[in-house]
Order: structure tokens, then sequence, then C-alpha cells
């Protein structure tokens, strides 16, 4: 008589092969009906506006790039002028939040120094405060000083690491590097400057990619501040100024509308491309969105 | 060499060679060190975040405009909020709505999916990263204007029921159906917890399956056994996490009922009505008392949840 076999545990016992490709038919059905929405926009900016309403499909009969020339010039600048502005805002608050973010976080992971678990535990606070809460007297200070319609109420905040969500991200990533190399540096004469930007800061990159990703996706698609401090149509930035088609052309012109909102998530679905390793990473260790 | 170049160095760095004052004064050379490390957070606490919510407490006392003074009013505010103003009962109202029947659908997708996904699946990342994509877009206006288009009375949702010979209603214009399309953008997001939900997968030691199935426990069981149970925590942190989180939704809202949360304020959210209050009728001392109610609930719902979290939430080591 054969010996039993050991039971294959069931979770991991392939399922017949039938039942795997179910499971894929039925997966790829729902991605599909997820990202449809998404799929027809790109195709309606494809069409002829008074074909968009009358095909639910995605194969546009009569292709025309008429709806992106008429949207790039719909407003009172050329739609490339507003991704300029958003382009400085976002690039400037990647630099502020790389650097600043990173100078404390090397602070708290590795120096000693007074009251630092309380600092620490008031920076974890700050993770989890409710930005509407400041905003009202923000607004006020920052009106004050003469700075609406200027990129100062939009980066300053950045410059001075208040995203505190990755100012945590890097210092529980410093934690994991060896001690070993902070007092290496030391014994060679390194200061703390030079151990923070010689040894410390490029083992972070991984780090660092994920800050600068979503700093730039979250920049790229913020909407409040933009709208509270940007009201002069010099200074739009592209989520305010796509905005202003809703007003300016009610519900008539929805071509324009959809390319437009193509060309402004188009680079962060480039991003998405490019960076979906430290994105997913990002997201699983963090809990970032 | 290099070694003893540095020791001298040192050395001389740390002043006279008694040993007590060496490591007193090496602590107060990197607490300084700190500090400049931290001056830029230090500033932004204070200036940013600090100043700002203590700001915007004494504000909430008084009747102020950005244009004259702040007139001191007490408690005014906070008891017209809840007496004479139905309006922001009603965002209150359609928030809570939308907070409770929202985040628990979109983690129960984040799950589903998230197991369905699990173990060696062929082609897991780039289901993953489909599933990911809303969430990076979501909050986006261009994807809010999308979304009015879709469920508008002449949308995508319309032109594919019109197929089937189904007439459906403005669903973003119908104030019975406009709420319903927000909280199916919010749902559509369910990527972000997915990926959390994965990692929280990968760490459950696959021997407990082996033990489990070898005393014969089927799939339904093992996973009310196990993978519940030890996924627990993880449903925490992306409960506390999605709660907080949808609370404060704004542009969707904004942009969905193009800033007027009509119609028949059902898309009303919190955040959009202190901002009509605030920053379009200047009342701003009123938006002030609104954020600090806003501050309270989130506090208090953080708190409950971490309350609750002691009957339902699995820690390997309390058992």
């Amino acid at each position: 008589m054969a010996t039993p076999s050991r039971p294959v545990p069931v979770l991991f016992r392939p399922l017949p092969k039938g039942g795997r490709l179910l499971k894929h038919l039925l997966l790829i059905g729902f991605g599909l009906v997820m990202l449809y929405p998404l799929l027809w926009m790109v195709s309606s900016s494809l069409k002829p506006e008074e074909l968009i309403f009358r095909q639910p499909g995605l194969w546009p009969s009569e292709v025309t790039l008429d709806n992106y020339v008429d949207g790039w010039t719909a407003l009172k600048h050329p739609f490339g002028y507003y991704l300029w502005n958003s382009a400085v805002v976002t690039a400037l608050s990647v630099v502020a939040n790389l650097v600043a973010c990173s100078l404390a976080a090397y602070a708290f992971a590795r120096l000693g120094f007074p009251l630092k678990k309380l600092w620490f535990a008031v920076m974890l606070g700050t993770i989890m405060l409710p930005h509407h809460v400041v905003i009202v007297p923000q607004y006020i200070m920052f009106s004050k000083l003469g700075l609406i319609n200027t990129i100062w109420p939009l980066v300053m905040p950045k410059i001075l690491a208040t995203d505190a969500f990755f100012v945590f991200l890097m210092v529980q990533f410093i934690r994991t590097l060896p001690r070993e190399l902070d007092e290496a540096a030391e014994i060679d004469g390194a200061g703390y400057w030079r151990t923070f930007y010689r040894v410390v800061m490029p083992l972070c990159l991984p780090a660092l990619a994920t800050t600068a990703i979503f700093t730039f996706i979250w920049t790229w698609n913020d909407f409040l501040s933009q709208l509270l401090y940007l009201n002069n149509p010099d200074n739009f930035t592209v989520p305010v100024a796509l905005r202003t088609f809703l007003d300016s052309s009610g519900e008539s012109s929805w071509g324009p509308m959809f390319a437009m909102s193509i060309v402004a998530l188009g680079p962060i679905f480039g991003f998405f491309l490019a960076g979906q390793k430290y994105l997913i990473r990002g997201v699983a260790t963090t809990g970032l969105k | 060499m290099a070694d003893t170049v540095a020791v001298e160095r040192r050395a001389k760095a740390s002043g006279p060679v008694t040993g007590g004052s060496r490591t007193t004064e090496r602590k107060r050379r990197e607490a300084r060190a700190a500090y400049l490390f931290l001056a830029p957070w230090f500033v932004g606490l204070f200036v940013i975040t600090i100043g700002p919510i203590l700001a915007s407490l004494y504000l909430s006392f008084t009747d102020y405009s950005l244009l004259e003074e702040a007139k001191w009013v007490g408690f005014d505010n906070y008891v017209k909020m809840f007496t004479e103003d139905p309006r922001f009962v009603s965002s209150l109202k359609v928030t809570t709505i939308y907070v409770v029947v929202s985040v628990p659908l979109q983690l129960a997708f984040a799950l589903a999916l998230a197991l369905v996904l699990d173990r060696g699946l062929r082609g897991l990342p780039i289901y993953r990263s489909i599933f990911y994509l809303p969430s990076l877009l979501g909050g986006s206006v261009a994807i809010a204007i999308l979304w009015r288009k879709v469920f508008g009375a002449e949308g995508l949702v319309n032109a594919v029921l019109g197929v089937f010979g189904i007439q459906g209603p403005g669903w973003v214009s119908d104030p019975d159906y406009a709420l319903g399309t927000l909280i199916l953008l919010h749902v559509w997001t369910f990527g972000a917890p997915m990926i959390i939900f994965l990692a929280g997968l990968r760490q459950i030691p696959s021997s407990y399956y082996e033990a489990a199935s070898v005393d014969g426990a089927g799939r339904l069981r093992q996973f009310r056994s196990i993978t519940l149970p030890l996924l627990t925590p993880i449903i925490f942190f992306n409960l506390v996490l999605e709660v907080i989180k949808s609370f404060q939704s704004f542009t969707q809202s904004f942009i969905v009922s193009n800033g007027s949360g009509g119609p028949a304020d059902s898309t009303l959210f919190y955040t959009l009505y202190l901002y009509l209050k605030g920053f379009k009728n200047y009342d701003m001392g009123y938006a002030a008392a609104m954020a600090w109610v806003l501050l309270l609930i989130i506090a208090g719902l953080t708190g409950v949840n971490f309350l609750a979290s002691k009957y339902w939430v699995f820690y390997g080591d309390s058992k």
C-alpha cells in the first residue's frame, strides 16, 4: 500500500484550470469597468463634439484633434501657460520637501537633543491634524503679508517642513540604516552635516524618491490651496484653470474640457508609469495615499 | 594615519581631555546640530501650524471679516451653528452619510480584491497597478469633471442605460442621487487601501494555513480563523486613515456641484460649507468655529475608533 501523500494546503492547491481562467476573466472584466470612465474620456476627447454623448462606445468613428486645439486656447491664456505655473509650484514644492523634511528626519532619527520624545510626538500629531483647522488664520496671515496671488503661500509651508508625513517616512527609513556607517564617518572626521549629506542621504534614495513622487502628485492635484491663494487668471495653475471651464463654457463644450483634463492628468500618469515601484512601496509601508 | 588625524581633531574640538566634560561638550554639540537641522521644521511648527491653530481658536469666538477688527462674541458662533443654521446641520449630515457609507464600502472592495490577488496569482503587478491608478487620480479636478459628465443627464451612464432602453435620471442634478455619485467616486479609489491589505496579507506566515489545512479546515474556515483576525490591525489602520481623510473631502463636492453644494445642498460637504462661509461670505469667525468643530469631530472619531479597537482588533501577543 502506498503511503498517503501529505495533503497540499487548500489555499495553495492550484485551482482547476477552468477556475483560474475564470478568476482572470473576472478580474479583467472588473478592471475594465473601473477604467472605463477614463478610457471613455480619452476616446471622447478625440471625437467631434456632437458625437460624444451619442456614442457610449470607446472606438471613435471619426477622429479629430479639434478638441485639443479649441481647449488649448479657450481660456484667457493658452493652456501651456497654466501648465508652466503648475510646474513651477510643483517643482519648488518637491525640492523644498526633499530638503526640509530630510533635515528634520535626520535630527529625529540620529541626533540626541533635549525633549526629543516630546517633539517627535508633536510631529506625529501634526500628521493627523485636519488642514482646515489652520486655513482661515493662514489665509489672514498671508493676505496681511500681501502674498495672495504669489506662490509663497503654496511653497512656504513646504520649505518649513510642515508635511510631517514625509518627515516620518524618512525617520523610519533612516532608522533602518546601520549606525556603524555614521560612526565610521565620524571617525574619518566628518561632522554632522557631512555625515548627513555624504553618508545618510545617498542611502536614503528610495525614501527620497517616494517623497518626491508623492509631493509631485499631491501638489499637482491640490485644489483647495490653489483656489484660495490664486485669484488672478495670470497666476492660475492647472486645477484652477480647469475649474473655470465649468463657469465659462457651461454645459456646452465638454470636448475641449475633456481634452484639457487629459492634458492635466498626463504628468501624473507619466509619474505613475515611471515611479510605480516607489509608489506601491510607499503606500504599502506608510499608508500614504 | 587618517585615524590619528581624526582623533587629534576630535580632541581639539572637544576641549579639555577630562572624560566627563568631554561627553557633556559632545552632547551639547550634538544638540546644537540637531536644532540647526530642525530649524525649518520648528519655524513651520510654530508659524504655519500651532500659531494658526490657536489663532483659529481665538477667531472662533469672534465676529471677523478680514476688513474690520475682530469683535468678541463668546460662544455665539457655536450656538448659532447648531440652532439657527440649517445649512450647517445639513452639511454635517451629508458628510456623515458620505463617510459612513463610502468608507466601509471602499474597504470591503479593497479587502476583497486584495484576497483575490494574494498568493501567487499570475499578472499580480499589472492588476495591482490598474486598481491603484484611480487612487492617484481620484482627488483631481479633472476626474471630478469627468464624474460630472459620466453621471450627467446626458452622460455615459445614461447612454449605456439607453442601450437597454432605460431612461436614467440626471444623477448629479437629482438631490436623491447626487451624493451617491460622490460615494461611488470614493469607492472607486479603493486601490490604496488594497495595497496596504496586500502588504498585510504577505505578513501572515504560510505555515498557519498549512497547519490549518492539515487539521481539515476549509478555505472559508481558514479565512475566518486565520486571515481575518490577523488582518484586523491593518483593517483598523485603514479605517482610521480613511475616516479622517474622507471627512475632509473637498474637491469632488466643489467640482461636481460647481461650488454650490447643490442640488438642494445634497452634496454640501462640511469643508465646502466652511469654504463658502469663510472665503465667500468672509464670515471668518464662523468658519474658524466650524474648523474647530471639525477638529473635535475628527479627534472624537479617532478616539472612538481606538477605544472600540480593543474589542475587535487582534494583536498577536494579546492571547
